[in-house]
């Protein structure tokens, strides 16, 4: 009898499917999947160790650089260790803001998921529709921070400064008419809130576009139904968080368990999904997205009603006006020691962890009282959800390992980091 | 003027005349090859709410024109373990069947290349031979990747050309020829064509489910969305193709559109009158085919913008056990419908 032999191809670094730098070794046999053996580190930036080097404050654009499709969702855990081992606390319009950002981040991580989940799939139209929103939602952290992707706007003590009065507008050109131009800036002649409240308006009718092109698609269904089934036991025991633990059914949400910042003002529900697998977890992640609509609509109404500082008068953390820098002797000495040395934070250690789109995103800091952390841990949720590649994996298909990556929403930022 | 040409060639008439019809046949073909990618790319743009290409030549219509150029230049690369002989006979012999069956296909009443009385069993069987193509590219180029997709394209075409067969027995069964121009003029004749509605003696309504069967299998015998695992570009990247570069890959991509074009007529020609007018009172004629075939291969585009790709034992599934038995059903119903004192076919 002739010898059966496996399999063994080599997943990337360089596939598309592999969502950026995944190196996946499968051992097939036929086109069964044996064994599955991700490899990291193709993307490892050694964020933590540059940390180190750098003050406080300059390592904030280092975290939109972790997971680069939820930019300001890492930038909040990291200033929430900071608030926390300084003792401050945070007016009440920037947590406002921040959680908005927040939610609307969760869209932006969400639709790319689906997107190139479904893309993954083999419906490629999915994707452009998704980018479609999220062209919007990057529009409105430009408006903020002027940065599509790496806004650096969540700052200690708040945020870098309140909301625009007005969006930026396309203008005439020779590829785009003065009717083109008008269609285009319809929902911008406004503030950046009444931008966002008419995305809100729509994202309900492109939420239900997307359920039908998807949601019930048999083919999609076959791919998806009982593809990478975890059991709520073992979602824990891997440390899974996220919509990857919901899926599976269990209500487990930082932002409901450990509330941070306002959303205990604020009504949403936590989707849950039942069989644990890929096609739960998609249903979790699109009603997410709708709470983070309703999310978002709370806060713009508030927002709308209550102005105010958005950042700490502790000139410690914050500098002072530049108006008042220019004439106060005090408050130049602030602003030069800030700008010169940055913060200087209290020695202690802190663990601050937010519900991050994929999951808990945790920051764990150690101070020696210098104005540069001693010692920065970042806890990434798709690290774990990757290790349990071999296990979601085992005994699927080679078209079901791509269903799965994307099921995991894997982004290599966070992993290598 | 025949005539003339035909006293000038003398003896060499028959070839230069086969000749001169294979190429009135194979340029347009060729050029409808070249536009059906453009309209690909425009189709699934405006799908996608984006306008596809629109730069080069007034609204982009010289962009298949730029890409054959782009893929003429290109190297072809051997990859160093690579069979040399197999690794371009690959690509050929996929190209080749797909152009060779034209022949027996007619464009209107009196024009085909080889107005062949066992048409049917010439476009079946030089179809079944475009899967060596595949099998060998894949086998040659040496990589995994490339096998996988060959292995799992060879499985798909044989086992979706069985469903296929057994709908052509049914149109054969009450054609009664496997001429396909008489098959076509077949469907003219009828109840309901002697009324002035063609189109309801069409054999797509006694066949209807054949019909659906045999569009749907020749999308998975073209490997196209949502069948399109033996490419599957996020899971096996290419598949067969995934070392091939410049012409020798343009010709697996010029075969897999020369291949859509042909289910499209075929199934106009066996399912929905060919080049017959719809109603009694326009003239018949080719742009009837042409426009049937090309609502068949929006179809296809249409296909392939919506749905996800199906998985490799879904798609087996689908052929054995859903397809062929839908067929053969349906062939034992039409076979008793023939004999019964019902039939409509007398």
């Amino acid at each position: 009898m002739t010898e059966i032999k496996s399999f063994t191809i080599n997943f990337g670094p360089q596939h598309p499917a592999a969502h950026g730098v995944l190196r996946l070794i499968l051992e097939l046999e036929g086109e069964v999947v044996k064994r599955a053996d991700p490899h990291i580190g193709l993307l490892h930036r050694a964020t933590e160790k540059l940390a180190e080097t750098r003050t406080w404050i300059q390592s904030v654009p280092y975290m939109d650089r972790l997971d680069y499709v939820s930019m300001m969702c890492n930038e909040h855990a990291y200033c929430l260790a900071i608030e926390r081992l300084l003792g401050i606390e945070v007016p009440i319009r920037a947590q406002y803001i921040r959680v908005m950002f927040d939610e609307i981040t969760r869209i932006l991580n969400h639709l790319l998921n689906i997107g190139t989940h479904a893309l993954d799939i083999g419906a490629m139209t999915m994707v452009l529709y998704t980018f479609r929103e999220r062209e919007d939602l990057m529009d409105a952290y430009e408006a903020v921070s002027g940065a599509r992707m790496h806004a650096a706007y969540y700052r200690p003590g708040g945020v870098y400064r309140d909301l625009p009065d007005e969006m930026p507008k396309y203008e005439v050109s020779p590829y785009k008419d003065a009717k083109q131009v008008k269609a285009l800036n319809r929902a911008r002649e406004g503030s950046l809130l009444d931008f966002l409240e008419d995305f809100c308006e729509r994202f309900e009718g492109y939420l239900d576009e997307y359920h039908t092109l998807l949601t019930d698609n048999r083919i999609w269904k076959q791919r998806t139904v009982g593809i990478g089934v975890v059991s709520p036991e073992e979602a824990l025991a891997w440390g899974f968080t996220g919509p990857m633990l919901r899926g599976s059914g269990v209500a487990w949400d930082l932002r409901k368990k450990q509330p941070y910042e306002v959303y205990d003002r604020l009504e949403f529900d936590i989707p849950v999904g039942k069989n644990g697998d890929c096609y739960d977890r998609y249903l979790v992640r699109m009603e997410e997205m709708r709470q983070s609509n309703r999310i978002i609509k709370q806060c713009i109404d508030w927002l709308r009603k209550n102005p105010g500082p958005v950042m700490t008068d502790n000139y410690k953390v914050a500098p002072p006006p530049r108006e008042r820098m220019k004439t106060g002797m005090e408050e130049l000495i602030h602003h030069f020691k800030l700008m010169s040395e940055g913060i200087h934070v209290p020695p202690g250690e802190v663990y601050a962890a937010v519900e991050h789109p994929k999951g808990e995103f945790g920051v764990y800091a150690i101070s020696d009282g210098a104005n540069k952390p001693f010692r920065l841990k970042l806890r990434a949720p798709g690290f774990a959800h990757l290790s349990a590649m071999d296990k979601m994996a085992r005994g699927h298909l080679l078209a079901d390992v791509v269903a799965i990556v994307g099921t995991m929403d894997i982004v290599f930022g966070e992993i290598d980091r | 003027m025949v005539a003339a040409m035909e006293a000038f060639f003398g003896a060499a008439w028959p070839v230069v005349w086969s000749a001169a019809k294979i190429i009135a046949l194979l340029v347009p073909l060729l050029v409808a090859v070249a536009y059906l990618t453009y309209a690909e790319r425009k189709v699934i743009g405006y799908m996608q709410v984006r306008i596809g290409p629109n730069r080069v030549g007034p609204k982009g219509w010289l962009q298949p024109i730029a890409d054959a150029l782009k893929l003429l230049f290109k190297e072809v690369i051997v990859p160093s373990e690579a069979h040399k002989v197999l690794y371009f006979v690959g690509p050929v012999m996929a190209l080749a069947p797909s152009l060779l069956v034209w022949a027996a296909v007619p464009m209107t009443d009196g024009w085909v290349v080889a107005d062949l009385d066992a048409g049917l069993l010439f476009v079946l069987a030089v179809i079944s031979l475009e899967v060596y193509g595949i099998i060998i590219a894949g086998w040659a180029s040496n990589s995994k990747y490339a096998f996988l997709g060959a292995m799992r394209a060879s499985a798909q075409m044989i086992s979706y050309e069985v469903a296929m067969g057994f709908g052509l027995i049914c149109v054969l069964l009450i054609s009664g020829s496997l001429n396909l121009s008489e098959i076509v003029r077949q469907q003219g004749n009828g109840f309901f064509a002697e009324l002035g509605l063609t189109f309801l003696s069409w054999n797509w309504l006694p066949l209807l489910p054949i019909a659906v069967v045999y569009f749907i299998s020749g999308v998975a015998e073209t490997n196209r969305a949502p069948f399109d695992l033996p490419e599957g570009e996020s899971e096996i990247v290419a598949g067969h193709m995934i070392e091939y570069s410049g012409m020798a890959f343009a010709l697996f991509f010029l075969a897999e559109y020369a291949n859509m074009i042909l289910v499209s007529f075929l199934t106009a020609i066996l399912f929905f009158g060919g080049w017959l007018s719809p109603v009694g009172f326009l003239p018949d004629g080719f742009l009837w085919l042409a426009l049937k075939a090309s609502i068949f291969l929006f179809l296809f585009l249409w296909l392939r913008a919506t749905f996800p790709r199906f998985r490799y034992d879904h798609v087996m599934r689908l052929g054995w056990k859903v397809f062929v038995p839908i067929t053969l059903v349906w062939l034992g119903v039409v076979a008793l419908w023939m004999v019964s004192p019902l039939s409509i076919w007398r």
